[in-house]
């Protein structure tokens, strides 16, 4: 060290006062916190990464760039994308219902809402293809008009719907709850009619929960298979989603090309919840406040 | 307050709110109450009989242990991690912490193919540590480890990210008392932050119980789909899904079905119990947010 020590000691006369830990344990938690993360999420994920630089930036663009691949990863985002716009529409219509209006059975059909989570994707999948194929309960129905769901990218969105549900009635609950009805009731007096209210006071309020309930269905919309392959017909180039190409590319022993797939997926999805993150930030800041 | 909130409404149109709930209850309906009631009526459509042999099947009791199995393992793991994660993040502060939460949260953004995949590239024949696992005689992929492994990481999030706001919200205050009555660190988190996060903690068993249950996707990657040793039970649906076995299908998918009933009648229970930990994802959200400006 070029600095003496007793220039140190000068530099700082009086000795400044680290944050005192009272409780014990921050070492270990946070030690071990860091190892398991480690060891089970980021070592593993960044395997998909640095296999994916293996494959040579050309043999990479090759296979993403494939028309069977483009195919896919534009209906996985394209069908994620309209079943989360599905859902921010009658995820509002229900979590509105839940908060501001009461019937009976309400706190069953609340408790429902969450089916989505708690029922495995499986079930779900099959559940849905009984219901929308053409001789099933909805199906037949659907039949007549010359709809087919079951088997078609319709089916695909209806699933991505039923997943993605809960994420936004959940999200936008809590703000529900917690919006000033009195802004509501001068707007009232102020003589806006119930429409006017809740397109220039309720909903801007509502924004940024909106969003983040947007971001969560859309997300997990797009990485879902298995309530999805079911229903999906699975159609090379039309009704085939881009982790079922993955499963694909893996059950022909196809690594390389199944990690290239997951490396643009997991790229595209980050980004996108970035980009969403930063659009909510902005929203926040310019309604201030929640 | 309900009365007072039933006159505030009372003198909006009664009719249009008729008709919103109307609508609600019709989507509800049609999108979550009529796939539940499809499972059970297919799984009984060929009578008790046919339903109690589709799931006294000894596969269908393989598929029932396995799922047991594995989420008697992946579940006590994600429990240590999100306890001990917790105690780090809402007790003490350190640089990084919001760094730290978005990363616990990074396996929800990732596809469970994705999932599974990424223990393929670290375990398979031609994996970093397929070499060693090969020499060692053990097996990962298509086995019950990489089962174990692709459901922990699925399940990674959610005990730590109910625990960290229930802690979060309740300080160090106690623990502090404890403390300085003399209690050693371990005394004062068996004695008191323990039962101070029960239910937080059984909110986020159960969360991560249901889904370890039900991972499809993660675990049909990694699984090898070997009949009776690496088939979980939403693998074995979907077996007999696939060879026009509707009746047993829906038959182990109404065990799953009834597993997920099961988990919203204990988080409602919870919440009753707790009604801060509906919000619970919230306020994480809300303090980082708070935090970052």
């Amino acid at each position: 060290m070029a600095t003496p020590a007793a220039a140190v000691e000068i530099k700082e006369p009086t000795p400044r006062r680290r944050p005192q830990r009272v409780l014990p344990g921050f070492g270990l938690t946070l030690g071990y916190t860091m190892v398991y993360l480690s060891l089970l999420v980021l070592i593993p994920l960044s395997a998909v990464f640095i296999r994916s630089l293996g494959l040579g930036w050309g043999h990479f663009w090759d296979v993403v760039t494939a028309p069977r691949v483009i195919a896919s990863l534009r209906l996985s985002f394209g069908a994620s994308l309209i079943a989360a716009l599905i859902n921010v529409i009658f995820g509002l219509l229900v979590a509105w219902v839940l908060v501001r209006y009461s019937f009976p059975f309400k706190r069953l059909v609340d408790a429902m809402v969450d089916l989505p989570f708690a029922l495995p994707t499986a079930v779900a999948g099959i559940a849905l293809t009984a219901l929308y194929a053409p001789n099933g309960w909805l199906g037949i129905w659907l039949k007549p008009f010359g709809i087919s769901v079951a088997f078609t990218p319709l089916g695909i969105i209806v699933a991505l719907t039923f997943i993605g549900l809960p994420f936004v009635v959940r999200t936008l609950q809590p703000v529900l709850e917690d919006l000033d009805r009195e802004v509501e009731q001068a707007a009232a007096t102020l003589g806006a009619s119930a429409l006017q209210a809740f397109a220039r006071v309720i909903l801007p309020a509502l924004w940024p929960a909106l969003l983040t309930g947007f971001a969560l269905a859309f997300a997990r919309a797009v990485g879902e298979y298995g309530s999805v392959i079911f229903i999906a017909g699975n159609m090379p180039m039309k009704s085939e989603i881009a982790p079922l190409l993955i499963v694909t590319k893996l059950e022909q022993y196809d690594y390389a090309g199944a990690t290239a797939i997951a490396v643009v997926m997991l790229v595209l999805s980050f980004a996108l919840m970035f980009g969403i993150n930063a659009l909510q930030n902005w929203a926040l800041s310019r309604h201030g406040g929640r | 307050m309900a009365a007072a909130e039933a006159r505030i409404d009372g003198r909006r149109a009664a009719p249009g709110r008729l008709l919103l709930i109307a609508a609600a209850l019709l989507f509800l309906g049609l999108f979550l109450v009529l796939p539940l009631l499809a499972v059970f009526v297919q799984a009984l459509a060929k009578g008790a009989g046919a339903y109690a042999a589709a799931i006294s099947d000894p596969m269908a009791w393989a598929a029932v242990k396995l799922t047991l199995t594995v989420a008697a393992i992946a579940v006590p793991f994600n429990l240590v991690f999100g306890v001990s994660a917790a105690w780090a993040i809402a007790k003490f502060d350190f640089r990084g912490k919001n760094t730290l939460i978005t990363l616990i949260d990074l396996p929800f953004a990732v596809s469970p193919v994705i999932a599974g995949l990424i223990f393929i590239l670290l375990f398979g024949s031609h994996g970093w540590f397929g070499g060693y696992v090969r020499a060692h005689h053990i097996r990962v992929v298509f086995a019950v480890p990489g089962i174990v492994l692709a459901t922990i990481f699925v399940t990674f999030p959610f005990i730590a990210r109910e625990l960290i706001p229930v802690m979060q919200t309740q300080g160090k205050d106690d623990e502090e008392t404890a403390l300085s009555l003399g209690a050693t660190g371990w005394q004062t988190f068996w004695r008191v932050t323990l039962p101070n996060i029960r239910w937080g903690l059984m909110y986020g068993v159960l969360l991560c119980n249901a889904r370890a249950m039900g991972e499809f996707g993660a675990v049909s990657v990694v699984s090898g789909h070997v009949r009776g040793l690496t088939n979980t039970m939403p693998l074995h649906v979907e077996i007999l899904y696939n060879e026009y076995n509707y009746t047993a299908a829906f038959a182990v998918a109404s065990l799953l079905a009834l597993l997920a009933l099961l988990t919203l009648v204990g988080k409602s229970f919870l919440e009753w119990r707790q009604p801060e930990l509906r919000h619970a994802a919230r306020q994480v959200h809300d303090r980082t947010r708070r935090e970052k400006t």
